[in-house]
């Protein structure tokens, strides 16, 4: 038998596995302030880039895709090559993915900053960077099918299957959400419009949390778990059942995020089946990972790794058990736009990805350094504060979910609500700085990590190339049958062959609706397409990041229709793009906000929110006065929506700006007649509302939800 | 709701893929042995100046 000698390149994960630790760090800090945010309003700090709805994307994108992002490579990185006894395909691909990905990062956290969105939860970065990560993808894609191809080991083991569904989904997700329409360098439309984008964004969204944070996690578990405990997993057989029957569910259950929306009743129905379904697979998947440790919970006792991998997958159980009840329509009426689903995501954040990470970081770095853990103690302490950064993160975000939505449904004997909007977040503001110290602590157990590998990377003794022998692929497999090994050695491209093709399937079919345009055809015949000042509003409700803290969608509830008015319709989103639903009511609803305040109620309230509404949490948005808008921008946008079906007159792009200024003099003449807004523009050294971003918000504010207050008996709801 | 033909058709191909993958995978004695298959990561593959376990490695499935 002819032995061959390689090496695995240790390098390209050492890299990754100090980008995750960095990151990682970096996404609990940000975690850490927009939490703090919601206790302190102050710690908005009156300047644009730290406020939460810049700052919130900054943490999402942070900590799933910088964070746990690394920590993939990383463990995907170190794994296959071990699983496939080969070297990577390509040290300089590696290279390029590493950077690649790392820049993608830089850039994406300074876009978010300066307000550069597209309005999309986990997918808010602007096109170019679009671009830039499907490219880093495909490398990363290349790297690894081609490592599976030079492969010594016949046999694909299981975590294998969890990283190729990983890259094929995760590709197909992206490119199909990120379709849009680039208007300029940095600011692009959604290609699809309210309902339908909402479906494709939380089509996205589901599937992001099973492909990015789910699939390769479970690859993780499958073999760094076995290699923690010194034991193969309990059942080779369940954890094949484990992975095709999570993947053949998992893609069909994003509906799931629309429950009680204007989403039509059957996709909401076939998303809740699926997602009730999802309970099986992943409670076998979680049930095969405890059973591991079966004869060896006595060194769970004693070792670090394996429990920090015992609360991972327990929280991943925990995670997904809640997930399927909180897709049921009786639990989501309550759950849905509380804090109870941040509670749910960071159950999983922090438990599972998180302590997944930590558990693969004290396994891997001293390994690939050759010497032992600098301190057992600190590893140890690093487990109980994150332990109790997660009680203490959860409790009380279950606590104000469940406080608040209760309190947003109760009425009075009279039968009128008991408690205002911001009644009912003044009540929770003691979770949210419990919440916090979760959040700290957490965070500090991180800082612990750090310190301990920074003293193990110090002592230890790093090898970049760590030899390896085996023997080829051909020579074990030869007694089952001549050139059949060539069949399986070329699958892995045709699986990458195959998946590119459907992508591209995709692709060309989402041209066919579009072209089609019978959505974009208003059902509500007095909905119309915002007007040129209105969409310069509706860009910057987006660059703010308004939809972190405001939905505009009134479920059909008695206490959601007498609260904000009549419900939401499928046909009054026709021209979002993209559509600004939201998840999460920090703020009130917003959907029949126009004409509910005077224009002068919206200045004062974005100058400073709590001289309208006192205790109000929200930032202040004084930059909104000192800066414009940019109407040589106007006609590109006219151009841009006109392309997506929304009906503006042929050659409008030309008048848009003289529409705009009418509309924008109109509201700038009725804010200055009073009195209190003069001394502000005084203030701030403000001559002229006219041109200003503040009159564009409001006159966005204003318009949302108006058309179908109209003609009320035209409305219909599209079901 | 057209867009759903897409999400449908995308989601259709992926599970298609995934399915002519999972037959492969079964044809192919890719599941054949699920005993040996989880031992097997547990083995590294030392050369044999490191006197490494490499022997395990090498048992044919």
């Amino acid at each position: 038998m002819q032995l061959e000698r390689f090496s695995y390149d240790n390098k390209i994960v050492k890299w990754f596995a100090m980008a995750t630790i960095v990151w990682g760090v970096v996404g609990f800090l940000a975690g850490l302030l927009i939490a703090l945010q919601l206790a302190f309003p102050a710690l908005n700090f009156d300047w644009a880039p730290t406020t939460f709805g810049r700052m919130r994307p900054v943490h999402t994108n942070a900590v799933i895709f910088a964070f746990v992002g690394n920590g993939i490579f990383m463990g995907v990185y170190y794994s296959l090559q071990r699983l496939v006894k080969a070297r990577l395909f390509s040290d300089l691909l590696s290279k390029i993915h590493f950077w690649g990905w790392q820049l993608i990062i830089v850039f994406g956290a300074l876009s978010l900053w300066m307000g550069y969105t597209t309005g999309k939860e986990y997918a808010e970065l602007e096109w170019p960077l679009d671009i830039a990560i499907t490219l880093i993808w495909v490398v990363f894609g290349v790297n690894m099918f081609g490592t599976i191809l030079k492969r010594r080991e016949g046999h694909l083991y299981v975590a294998i299957w969890f990283y190729i569904a990983t890259w094929v989904t995760v590709a197909m997700l992206h490119i199909v959400n990120s379709i849009e329409l680039p208007i300029e360098f940095m600011k692009s439309y959604s290609w699809y419009a309210g309902v339908q984008d909402a479906l494709v964004q939380w089509w996205y969204g589901h599937n992001a949390v099973a492909f990015f944070l789910t699939t390769p996690y479970l690859g993780l578990m499958y073999y760094f778990l076995p290699k923690a405990a010194n034991r193969p997993v309990y059942s080779y057989r369940l954890s094949i059942i484990h992975f095709w029957a999570l993947i053949f569910i998992y893609i069909w259950a994003g509906p799931h995020h629309l429950l009680y929306t204007a989403l039509p009743d059957w996709a909401q129905s076939l998303g809740v089946v699926f997602s009730v379904m999802l309970i099986a697979p992943s409670w076998g998947g979680m049930i095969n990972g405890l059973l591991t440790l079966r004869g060896a919970w006595d060194r769970v006792r004693e070792d670090a790794v394996l429990k920090f991998m015992v609360v991972a997958i327990t929280a991943y159980g925990m995670a997904t058990f809640e997930g399927p009840m909180l897709s049921l329509k009786n639990v989501n009426a309550i759950s849905h736009f509380s804090d109870w689903t941040i509670a749910h995501v960071h159950v999983g954040a922090l438990g599972w990805n998180g302590f997944l990470t930590f558990a693969v970081l004290y396994w891997l770095i001293p390994r690939m350094w050759r010497t032992e853990l600098y301190s057992k103690s600190l590893a140890n302490a690093h487990f109980w504060l994150g332990t109790l950064g997660i009680v203490f993160y959860a409790v009380p975000m279950y606590w104000a979910g469940f406080t608040q939505a209760l309190n947003w449904k109760t009425f009075t004997p009279e039968g009128v609500l008991q408690y205002s909007f911001l009644d009912t977040v003044n009540m929770i503001a003691p979770m949210y700085m419990l919440r916090s110290l979760g959040g700290l602590l957490y965070l500090s157990g991180a800082i612990l990590m750090v310190i301990n590998i920074w003293k193990t990377v110090a002592k230890g003794n790093f090898q970049a190339n760590e030899e390896a022998e085996a023997p080829a692929l051909v020579k074990v497999e030869a007694h089952k049958g001549e050139h059949w090994h060539r069949f399986i050695e070329r699958k892995p491209l045709q699986m990458l062959f195959w998946s590119l093709v459907m992508v591209a399937i995709g692709g060309a079919i989402e041209m066919i609706p579009t072209f089609l345009v019978k959505e974009n055809i208003p059902t509500i015949s007095s909905v119309k397409p915002y007007s040129p000042l209105e969409l310069h509003g509706r860009d910057i409700y987006i660059s703010e990041g308004c939809y972190t803290c405001h939905s505009q969608m009134v479920r059909p509830f008695r206490d959601e229709v007498v609260r904000y008015g009549e419900y939401s319709k499928a046909g009054e989103f026709v021209y979002d793009h993209p559509f600004q639903w939201g998840s999460k009511r920090t703020g009130p609803d917003l959907a029949r906000v126009g004409g509910k305040y005077p224009n002068s109620w919206h200045f004062n309230h974005m100058y400073q929110p709590t001289s309208t509404s006192p205790k109000s949490i929200m930032p202040r948005y004084t930059w909104l006065l000192t800066t414009g808008i940019d109407i040589m921008r106007t006609p590109k946008m006219i151009k841009g929506m006109q392309t997506l079906g929304v009906p503006y007159e042929k050659g409008y792009h030309n008048r848009a700006n003289g529409d705009l200024e009418i509309q924008a003099k109109a509201i700038a003449a009725d804010l200055v007649k009073e009195k209190e807004i003069q001394q502000i523009m005084e203030f701030e050294g403000v001559k002229d509302l006219t041109y200003t971003k503040m009159v564009a918000l409001i006159a966005y504010l204003q318009r949302i939800g108006t058309d179908i207050k109209a003609v009320p008996a035209d409305a219909k709801p599209i079901h | 709701m057209s867009v759903v033909i897409l999400l449908m058709i995308c989601s259709i191909c992926v599970a298609g893929g995934f399915l002519v993958a999972y037959l492969w995978s079964v044809k192919k004695g890719q599941f054949d042995d699920l005993e040996a298959s989880g031992f097997r990561i547990l083995h590294d593959t030392k050369p044999v100046a490191d006197k490494g376990d490499f022997q395990n490695s090498k048992i044919p499935k």
